[in-house]
């Protein structure tokens, strides 16, 4: 019994797990700035492939995992001072021109790379519990993902930075009136966004295929849970991931990966129809 | 009205056929064109690739050797990333408006399904060079892979006798995956089994820590591993991680997707699948045939059967057009008709069946062991593609244009 119970919450973690790493480098871009950053995969997969790249050059898998992050971060900043910086007053444009920069760097990665990368293995072991066997590394993950819940909490709520961040978000003009530097905020929060979907691909990349279309697995769930969050990280992206994380590990047990994948969906839709502007609307509000 | 198009058919090749070999003397003939559809990028571009390098090395070799009937071929190669509506567009524009003598290509079965239609309607020949789920009665395909009869009938009693009468499905939700589990549960049936579970994962799917539990419950002997694309194969890395450790059966892994090279071992140990073609063939004639491959695709990963059907294509196609003296279907189908459609592959000696026009094939048992070393366990010798014509379709006498599955059969006249 002990078993089947911890099953329940192993899944739950782990499908829990995937739809914040995926999602909250873009709750920040998106749900925060306004992006639509189209190319939001391909940081994913700029993470998932200079993991392996490190790797293979004899770095231990954590430290490569923390500078594949970085990597993604300072890409993320270069990106947002060269494309995004001209579109935070067209955000449709700003979804064409990072589509271009999504389809521009998976065909560059196919054509420098390769098609297909060898992989490197899951680290950690397995362990037993009952009748079924499980991967320690699905429980580190999870714990990852609690962690960047934790340190998003700190660094926007607990900083100076983070203050000054939301009031930039909120009405750059007025902060700009205030004497905060706007501009490098944009830049710098951009950088958090896409280091943290680095951070996705770096800790997903022992696990998976790498080929260079492999961010588009995640971008999926992650739109869907930042649109279903709405603009709010904490209150709002993190609820939605409980949220569709219930719904689809059940569906997934009981009925197979189509029908979870079916529900979460409609589940999606329905919320979008009841409460447009998101989860956080809603529990914003509560709180207040 | 048919038989007056079918006359002046016979006379054009004929014509054509005179034209060719007058004109090989000139050595002015326009280039055959051959039009193929390959993935080169999107969520299969590792398997296409190959399929791309196969044609173009035959292309080559046979150019040098003088083209067929004397004319040089020119390969047109279009991407459709994966997509079927390209496929769709691109094999319109083929045939319509570059006026292809030949289209070859196709990887899903989806895809082959989407052009088949548009094919039909014209009377250019069409090569699908996978190994597939079987069942495709149409004149104008032929087909260079492996079919159920050759892959299924062979692994999965193998399966069952050495592991035992349990399996679970893990299969890719399209027709493919479909229709192959649909043969695992015949013939399972017929062999006394249980299908302990099935499940179709939607294309794009990564996440298997369900599945991998669910597998677990329903303690199954062995897998029957029928997942498809890079994000499906993440199943294997994570089953290792989660220590599942069952015996996995497969009719695309380790010769088509070549995941033994992929991924790290010990991720595919204890898989087996049935193939026509796999890069660690020793034979004489195989070791040549990668060397010169490998010679002019120094950076290729692996030499999958696609890549190998595909090469294999051209010079089945080159048998049929100079036997048939013509590059018309009729006529290539006249040589089909009397059973010398055959090409020493690489493989051995493979002919086309005349009744379903698919390909007979020397099938080996092959396994994966815990340092991803492939080993030959079982070897079938040439394995005719014999469902088709016992089912009664006769590609000879009538063009059904269908694709028939055992729970589809062709209606008895």
């Amino acid at each position: 019994m002990s078993a089947e119970v911890f099953s329940v919450f192993y899944q739950f973690a782990d499908v829990f797990a995937f739809l914040i790493l995926s999602a909250a480098g873009l709750a920040i871009v998106f749900g925060m700035m306004g992006v639509i950053n189209m190319a939001h995969g391909e940081f994913i997969m700029c993470g998932a492939y200079v993991t392996v790249g490190l790797v293979n050059l004899g770095v231990p898998l954590a430290i490569a995992q923390a500078l594949a992050a970085l990597t993604a971060g300072l890409i993320g900043v270069l990106v947002e001072f060269l494309v995004v910086r001209r579109f935070y007053k067209r955000p449709l444009d700003s979804l064409l021109a990072t589509w271009g920069l999504s389809l521009i760097v998976t065909q560059s990665m196919l054509l420098i790379v390769g098609s297909a990368v060898r992989g490197i293995g899951t680290p950690e072991g397995s362990f037993a519990i009952g009748g079924y066997t499980f991967s320690t590394y699905r429980l580190v993950l999870f714990g990852c993902a609690v962690a960047v819940l934790a340190g998003l909490y700190v660094i926007f709520m607990k900083t100076r930075f983070g203050v000054i961040a939301r009031a930039t978000m909120q009405n750059a003009a007025m902060a700009k009136a205030l004497g905060a530097r706007t501009g490098r905020i944009y830049a710098i929060s951009f950088g958090i966004g896409t280091g943290l979907a680095g951070l996705c691909g770096a800790l997903y990349a022992p696990t998976m295929t790498l080929i260079p279309t492999m961010g588009a697995t995640f971008v999926v769930e992650s739109f869907v849970t930042v649109v279903i969050g709405g603009a709010n990280v904490l209150l709002g992206t993190a609820p939605a991931a409980v949220f569709l994380a219930m719904i689809r590990m059940a569906l997934n047990a009981s009925y197979g990966q189509i029908i979870g994948q079916i529900g979460m969906l409609v589940a999606v839709i329905l919320i979008i129809r009841v409460m447009p502007e998101g989860l956080s609307s809603v529990l914003v509000r509560r709180g207040r | 009205m048919i038989s007056g198009r079918k006359l002046g058919m016979v006379l054009l090749g004929a014509m054509l056929g005179t034209a060719a070999s007058m004109s090989a003397a000139q050595a002015a003939e326009p280039p055959l064109k051959v039009g193929l559809l390959e993935d080169v990028s999107g969520d299969l571009a590792f398997m296409g690739m190959p399929k791309l390098h196969g044609s173009q090395l035959a292309v080559e070799e046979i150019n040098k050797s003088g083209g067929i009937l004397g004319r040089q071929i020119e390969l047109i190669h279009l991407d459709p990333q994966g997509d079927n509506a390209r496929y769709q567009e691109f094999g319109r524009r083929l045939l319509n408006r570059d006026k292809v003598d030949v289209l070859i290509g196709g990887i899903t079965s989806a895809s082959r399904e989407a052009l088949r239609p548009i094919v039909d309607r014209t009377t250019t020949p069409y090569f699908y060079t996978n190994q597939y789920e079987g069942g495709v009665c149409d004149a104008s395909m032929i087909s260079m892979g492996a079919v159920p009869e050759q892959q299924f009938s062979t692994l999965i009693p193998w399966m069952v006798e050495k592991f035992g009468k349990k399996v679970y499905v893990i299969a890719a939700d399209y027709n493919f995956g479909q229709i192959s589990a649909e043969w695992n549960r015949k013939i399972m049936k017929d062999l006394g089994g249980e299908v302990v579970g099935e499940e179709f994962i939607p294309l794009g799917v990564s996440q298997f820590a369900q599945t991998i539990q669910n597998i677990q419950k329903a303690k199954p002997d062995w897998l029957l591993t029928i997942n498809v694309g890079a994000a499906q194969d993440s199943f294997f890395e994570q089953a290792a991680a989660a220590n599942l450790n069952l015996p996995m059966g497969s009719s695309i892994k380790i010769m088509l997707g070549f995941e033994h090279k992929r991924f790290k071992p010990p991720a595919l140990n204890n898989m087996h699948a049935t193939a026509n073609w796999f890069e660690e063939i020793d034979t004489p004639e195989a070791t040549e045939f990668k060397k010169r491959w490998h010679a002019k695709f120094p950076d290729e990963l692996y030499i999958n059967d696609m890549g190998y059907n595909a090469y294999n294509a051209l010079y089945m196609y080159k048998t049929l057009v100079e036997k048939a003296k013509s590059t018309k279907l009729e006529d290539m189908r006249k040589v089909i008709a009397a059973g010398d459609a055959c090409i020493d592959a690489p493989e051995g000696k493979v002919c086309i069946d005349p009744k379903s026009q698919h390909t007979s094939h020397r099938m080996r048992l092959i396994s994966v062991g815990p340092k991803h070393e492939v080993k030959v366990e079982k070897d079938y010798g040439t394995i005719q593609p014999y469902w088709l014509g016992e089912i009664g379709c006769d590609l000879t006498k009538k063009n059904d244009k269908d694709q028939y599955t055992p729970s589809h059969l062709p209606k008895k006249s």
